[in-house]
């Protein structure tokens, strides 16, 4: 019986042939925590006698989500991470360096890998070929010791995207569009693999927006082949020799298929406080906006800030609208110094901030007012996310968000491309 | 773990968000649990804080727990004294953060049950009893995986015994 990209994987380290519904331990190869979830990884650890890393070159801890430090006892949270890794020599990603999944995929994951870590967005590498899953401080604690996880191997469905995006359209759009149409939990214990000849054009950073929010879907993970644009991305980050090839078997079963025209698909904007709530951008046209947020590990990366500055280049933003933009790493901001689009940010009035998660789960640097609404490249709008219960979160695509910007309310990018 | 539960029900709706059980905006009471868990889920209900007491029921709808990988959101239910989240469906990570961190977590039909609705419930045999409405409703079994993580008193509870996975 043919296997799936999740079964393959899974099978290789569990050291048996497996199909979805067994349950396996099985080999974790990169262990992540962040500043939110790590300090209570290493209590775990403490907790459990195990200050101790199985694979300490391939186990990070990350100070993204509130970096640098807004409050003391953040910082206190962040010398628990620090300590760690001195005692055992793991990998520590300090402020100014990034998001954790953008670090990953630019230095740790390689397709063919099981990566486990402590967010949820962790299935963005799964866009490598790795199988790549969010799980809890404990769980993550126990792969950081032993370097082994337990599993069960999820049911895959399949997604098959055939066609051309219009003008003005992206993965982000694409993503949104399948959510709104399968719904937050219309994937729950399920890895999504996407597929199709779209897939196969696409970039890799497309890839990994797409990757990023299989989870709001409800899905385990979100499995792309490992092809020659995979390969290309390793030989760019110096780990091509780290490349091979994953592809489902032709025959592999899948629970479900579904089949999208990229065609068809229009600018999308999720609305509050769901990420399935959404509509198309002209639908939502008019809505005004108090922030505009671009950045994060869903749409912080170099061609997404390409997006923005292109439309932003010249232009102000509108005068009752802030707007912030983070790169997702340290990498893309100095790619993104180099080719002008920094100077662009800041000349159209954005606040450019550090490497990092910047405002997205409401920790620090652009926190809501009361009533206030924002339009975010970030992946989840659920009331409260940005710091404030009153505010109001919109999801879109770069280029919607930095139309909107200038607007100073949402608008369909198409009226200006 | 106790197997016979007693309490009673704070209902929910659909779509109960990690950020709404635990919010970022409390991000930095991560490392001081009892104080994050006084403001459990009360960006879903101001007063729920205050009024639950020790053996009580979250009662959600669909997909409880949506959102984030932060285990401080089962662990601060558990710590508010709750005996168990009662839901129609849960997001995958907080279901198994629940049951790393020894809170049961139970499928079944919340439609049936109303706020503030007494509560029994027999872990082992499958059943909950709504005192109230004199009803009775069954809840799907846990993977046998997850009873042994469980009834060891969470994942860290279970290592600490074996040294290493024992799930058969
Ligand atoms: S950018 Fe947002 S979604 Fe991504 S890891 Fe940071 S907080 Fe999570």
């Amino acid at each position: 019986m043919g296997k799936t990209i999740a079964e393959k994987i899974i099978g290789e380290h569990a050291g048996r042939d497996v199909v979805a519904g067994d349950i396996v331990v099985a080999k974790v190869d990169v262990a992540a925590v962040q500043d939110g979830t790590g300090p209570l990884a290493v209590q775990q650890l403490e907790k459990m006698n195990l200050i101790q890393a199985k694979n300490p070159e391939r186990t990070v801890l990350f100070i993204d989500h509130a970096a640098p430090s807004p409050h003391k006892d953040l910082s206190n949270a962040h010398k628990i991470l620090r300590d760690f890794a001195k005692k055992t020599g793991v990998d520590l990603s300090e402020i100014g360096t990034g998001v954790c999944h953008q670090r990953l995929v630019e230095s740790y994951v390689n397709p063919g890998d099981i990566l486990i870590g402590a967010d949820s967005h962790t299935c963005t590498s799964g866009a490598l070929g790795a199988f790549a899953t969010g799980m809890g401080s404990t769980d993550v604690a126990v792969g950081i010791a032993l370097g082994k996880t337990w599993l069960r191997v999820p049911e895959t469905i399949r997604i098959n995207v055939n066609g051309e995006f219009k003008e003005g359209v992206y993965a982000k759009d694409l993503i949104l569009y399948l959510i709104g149409k399968i719904t937050a939990d219309g994937a729950t214990y399920k890895a999504l693999e996407f597929g199709g000849e779209t897939i196969k054009k696409m970039s890799m950073s497309d890839r990994f927006t797409l990757s990023n929010m299989a989870v709001e879907a409800g899905a385990k993970t979100g499995l792309i082949e490992a092809d020659e644009t995979t390969k290309a991305f390793l030989e760019s980050r110096g780990r091509g020799k780290k490349f091979r090839a994953i592809a489902p078997d032709e025959d592999a079963v899948y629970e479900e298929l579904i089949e999208i025209d990229a065609s068809e698909i229009e600018p999308m904007v999720s609305a509050p406080h769901t990420v399935d709530n959404t509509s198309t951008a002209a639908e939502l046209a008019g809505t005004k906006l108090d922030q505009v947020f671009i950045g994060t590990c869903t749409n912080g990366r170099l061609s997404d800030l390409a997006i923005a500055a292109k439309l932003l280049e010249g232009k102000v933003r509108h005068p009752d609208t802030r707007l912030i933009v983070v790169p997702a790493s340290k990498d893309v901001y100095l790619d993104a110094l180099a080719a002008g689009y920094i100077e662009t940010f800041i000349r159209a009035g954005a606040a450019v901030m550090a490497p990092g998660c910047g405002p997205c789960v409401g920790v620090h640097q652009g926190i809501l007012g009361d009533g206030e609404a924002c339009l975010s490249t970030q992946n989840r709008n659920f009331q409260g996310r940005m710091g404030n219960t009153k505010g109001f979160i919109y999801l879109a695509s770069p280029a919607t968000a930095a139309i909107s910007a200038i607007k100073g309310e949402i608008t369909d990018p198409r009226e200006v491309l | 773990m106790e197997s016979e539960l007693k309490g009673k029900a704070w209902k929910f709706g659909d779509g109960i968000s990690t950020d709404h059980i635990a919010p970022g905006r409390l991000f930095h009471l991560r490392t001081n649990l009892p104080e994050l868990a006084k403001h459990v889920l009360e960006d879903a209900d101001p007063e729920f804080p205050n009024k639950v007491r020790k053996g009580d029921f979250v009662v959600g709808g669909r997909n409880f727990g949506l959102g984030s990988s932060r285990e401080h959101a089962p662990t601060i239910i558990k710590l508010s004294g709750v005996g168990a989240v009662l839901a129609k469906s849960f997001a995958r990570i907080f279901y198994r953060n629940a049951i790393n961190v020894g809170l049961p977590v139970l499928i079944c039909d919340t439609d049936q049950i109303e706020d503030e609705d007494e509560l029994e419930i027999d872990l082992s045999a499958g059943v909950i009893k709504d005192v109230t409405k004199g009803i009775e409703l069954t809840f799907s079994p846990l993977p046998d995986i997850m009873i042994k993580i469980l009834s060891d008193g969470g994942l860290a509870a279970h290592i600490n015994k074996y040294g290493d996975f024992k799930l058969e």
